[in-house]
C-alpha cells in the first residue's frame, strides 16, 4: 500500500538524519516502526506525507508510493488529497478549536459537505466521548480526549494509509488500551493500513503485523510481530524482559550493557 | 442637568459611530494577523490606496458610484493577493521582524507613490447620501457616520459567520492554529494567507471609502491607520469581535476626551488618550480583552 524504498533525508542541506530507510506497509494492517529517541522515526513519517518541506528537509534519493503513485517531492496538502493521513506527535490539535470543528478542518479534502457530516458521524462512532465533547474547545480536552481527536480528525480526509505517532505519549496505561483497541477496530473495519512509530514496544507488537526497528538513521531489524516479540535484543532493550522472559529489574541491568547497540 | 446628558449621549453616539469605523479598518489588521501572523503596519496606507483609488474614479463624471465601488473592491482584492505573493511568501519562515520591516516599507513606498501617481491634492467622495444630519433624540450624526457604523456591523455579522460556520473559514483558522499540522489536514496554508490578505484588501476597501467620503483623501487619510493599534491592542490581535469591542471603547474614549478634557487644556487630548488606554490595557491583559490566551493544559 506504501512503499519507502531506500530514501535518505536531509536537513538544511547538510544534516543527513535517514540514511537509506525501506520499509513496506501491507494494506489492511499495522506496521510498527520502533526505536529510540532521535532515531529517525519521526523524520521518517514527515517524509512520508511531505511536511518535511516546511523544516527545511528534503527527500534527496530513493522513493515513496502510495499504490503506484510516487508521492516524494509532494506538497503535504496534496499528498494527504491521495489518501494518507498523519497523526502527529503530541497529539497538535487546533487547541483553539472545538472539538468538532477540528473535526471539519481535518475533513478540508473532501468536496461537499454533507460528506463531511457523514465522517463526522463515523468519527462518533468510533469515538464515543468525542461527541460528549462535541462543541468544547479542544485546547482544554483531556490528553486521552486529544489524543482520540487527533486521530478522528486524521480520519475526516477518508484515508487510505494512516500514519500514527507516539500515540501513547503521556497517556495513562489505561486509555492508552482503549485507544490501541479502537485503533485496531479501525483497522479491520475500514480497512486501513496504518504505520505506527512507538516507544511503548510491547503495545506496538502487540497489535501490529510486521515490525521494523530503527537506530541512527537506518532500519536495523525487521520481521513479523511475533518474531520481533521473541528477539533477544528487542526483548532486553525495548520489553524490559530479560532471557526467560521474566520483567527485568533496572538493579541488576549492566550499564554497559544497556547501552549496547546494533551498529557499531 | 438633562442638558448635560444629552451632551454626554451625543458624545457617545458620536464615540461609537467613528469607533465602529475604526473597527472595520481594525479588522483587516485581524484578519491578517489571526491567519498569517504577519503584523501588518501598512494597513492605513491599504486605506488610503482605496481611498484614492475611488476618489479618482468618481472625479470622472460618467463613472457611477455603484461601478467605483466595485472596481475599488476587485483592485484591492488583486492588490491583497499580488502582495502576498510578491512580498510576503518569500518571507515565509522567517523571522518576524523582517515581515514587519517589509510591511514598514511597503507603508512608505505606498505614501510616497499615491501623490505621485494620483497627484497630491486633497479629493472629495461625495456619496449620495446627503448632508443632512440623522436625528437620534438629543443628539445627531452626519449621514455618513451612520453609513459607516453600518457598513462595519454588517462586515462584522458577515465575517463572524464565516469564520464560525463556513467550512473554509474553519480552515482559516485552523492554518491561524497550527500551519504544520493544517497542511497534513490537506489544507493549502499558501493559498489561505492569498485569501486573509485579499480579505484585508476588501476591509481596506470600504474603510477608504467611507473614511475618504468623511476626511477627503490625500495621504493624511493613511494616519488613520495609527488608530489600529491601540484597538487591536486592546481586544486582543487576533479576535474579530475584539476588534469590535477595542474600536468602540476607542472611538468612545476619544469622543469623551474630546468632550471633556478638550475644553481644560485646549484640544488634543483625543489623539494620545487611546494610547493611554493601550498602555494601561498592556499592563492588564498583555494578550488584550479578546485575544487567544496561550492554552496551558497541567
Amino acid at each position: 500500500m506504501l512503499a519507502i524504498n531506500n530514501i535518505e533525508v536531509v536537513y538544511d542541506r547538510v544534516i543527513l538524519v535517514l540514511k537509506g530507510v525501506s520499509i513496506d506497509v501491507r494494506e489492511g494492517a499495522i506496521t510498527t516502526l520502533l526505536g529510540a529517541n532521535g532515531a529517525g522515526k519521526t523524520t521518517t513519517l514527515k517524509a512520508i506525507s511531505g511536511v518535511l518541506h516546511s523544516e527545511r528537509g528534503e527527500v534527496t534519493k530513493g522513493t515513496i508510493q502510495i499504490g503506484d503513485r510516487r508521492i516524494d517531492g509532494m506538497r503535504a496538502h496534496d499528498v494527504t488529497r491521495l489518501g494518507l493521513a498523519q497523526v502527529f506527535e503530541g497529539r497538535r490539535v487546533f487547541e483553539h478549536l472545538t472539538t468538532e470543528e477540528n473535526l471539519i478542518a481535518g475533513g478540508h479534502v473532501q468536496k461537499d459537505g454533507g460528506a463531511v457530516k457523514q465522517s463526522i458521524e463515523l468519527v462518533y462512532t468510533y469515538f464515543p466521548r468525542l461527541k460528549e465533547r462535541r462543541h468544547q474547545q479542544s485546547g482544554y480536552l483531556s490528553g486521552g480526549e486529544q489524543q482520540m481527536l487527533a486521530i478522528g480528525r486524521a480520519l475526516m480526509s477518508r484515508p487510505k494509509v494512516v500514519l500514527l505517532d507516539e500515540p501513547s505519549l503521556g497517556l495513562a496505561p489505561m486509555l492508552v488500551e482503549e485507544i490501541f483497541g479502537i485503533v485496531d477496530r479501525l483497522v479491520k473495519q475500514e480497512k486501513l493500513s496504518v504505520l505506527l512509530v512507538e516507544q511503548n514496544a510491547t503495545m506496538a507488537l502487540a497489535v501490529a503485523d510486521h515490525g521494523y526497528v530503527m537506530e541512527n538513521g537506518r532500519i536495523v531489524l525487521e520481521g513479523p510481530a511475533d518474531k520481533l516479540r521473541d528477539n533477544s535484543d528487542i526483548k532486553e532493550f525495548y520489553l524490559g524482559l530479560n532471557e526467560g522472559g521474566a520483567r527485568k529489574s533496572y538493579r541488576d541491568t549492566k550499564h554497559y550493557k544497556r547501552r549496547k547497540r546494533w551498529l557499531s | 442637568m438633562s442638558e448635560d446628558l444629552g451632551f454626554l449621549f451625543a458624545l457617545l453616539l458620536n464615540g461609537v459611530s467613528i469607533g465602529l469605523m475604526y473597527s472595520l479598518i481594525a479588522l483587516g489588521f485581524v484578519l491578517v494577523y489571526k491567519a498569517t501572523d504577519a503584523i501588518n503596519f501598512a494597513q492605513g496606507e491599504f486605506v488610503m490606496v482605496a481611498g484614492l483609488i475611488v476618489a479618482m474614479l468618481l472625479s470622472f463624471e460618467s463613472v457611477p458610484l455603484a461601478v467605483a465601488v466595485a472596481v475599488t473592491l476587485a483592485v484591492m482584492i488583486g492588490f491583497g493577493f499580488g502582495l502576498e505573493r510578491v512580498v510576503l511568501r518569500p518571507l515565509l519562515g522567517r523571522p518576524v521582524v523582517a515581515v514587519i520591516m517589509a510591511t514598514i516599507g511597503l507603508a512608505a513606498i505606498l505614501r510616497g507613490l499615491g501623490p505621485v501617481v494620483f497627484g497630491s491634492e486633497t479629493r472629495a467622495v461625495s456619496l449620495p447620501i446627503g448632508d443632512e444630519p440623522i436625528v437620534f433624540g438629543p443628539a445627531s450624526l452626519p449621514p455618513i457616520q451612520v453609513a459607516g457604523a453600518v457598513v462595519a456591523i454588517v462586515f462584522f455579522l458577515a465575517f463572524s459567520w464565516f469564520f464560525k460556520r463556513s467550512r473554509m473559514g474553519v480552515a482559516m483558522r485552523a492554518v491561524a492554529d497550527n500551519q504544520q499540522v493544517a497542511q497534513a489536514m490537506g489544507i493549502n496554508v499558501e493559498r489561505y494567507f492569498a485569501l486573509a490578505w485579499a480579505m484585508a484588501g476588501v476591509v481596506s476597501a470600504l474603510g477608504g471609502i467611507v473614511w475618504g467620503s468623511m476626511l477627503g483623501v490625500d495621504v493624511h487619510l493613511a494616519l488613520v491607520g495609527l488608530k489600529v493599534f491601540p484597538v487591536v491592542i486592546l481586544g486582543g490581535l487576533d479576535s474579530i469581535g475584539g476588534a469590535l469591542v477595542g474600536g468602540l471603547i476607542i472611538g468612545i474614549v476619544e469622543s469623551l476626551a474630546a468632550g471633556y478634557l478638550d475644553p481644560y487644556v485646549g484640544g488634543g487630548t483625543k489623539d494620545f488618550a487611546p494610547y493611554v488606554l493601550m498602555i494601561l490595557v498592556l499592563m492588564i491583559r498583555p494578550y488584550g480583552i479578546f485575544g487567544k490566551r496561550k492554552i496551558e493544559r497541567v
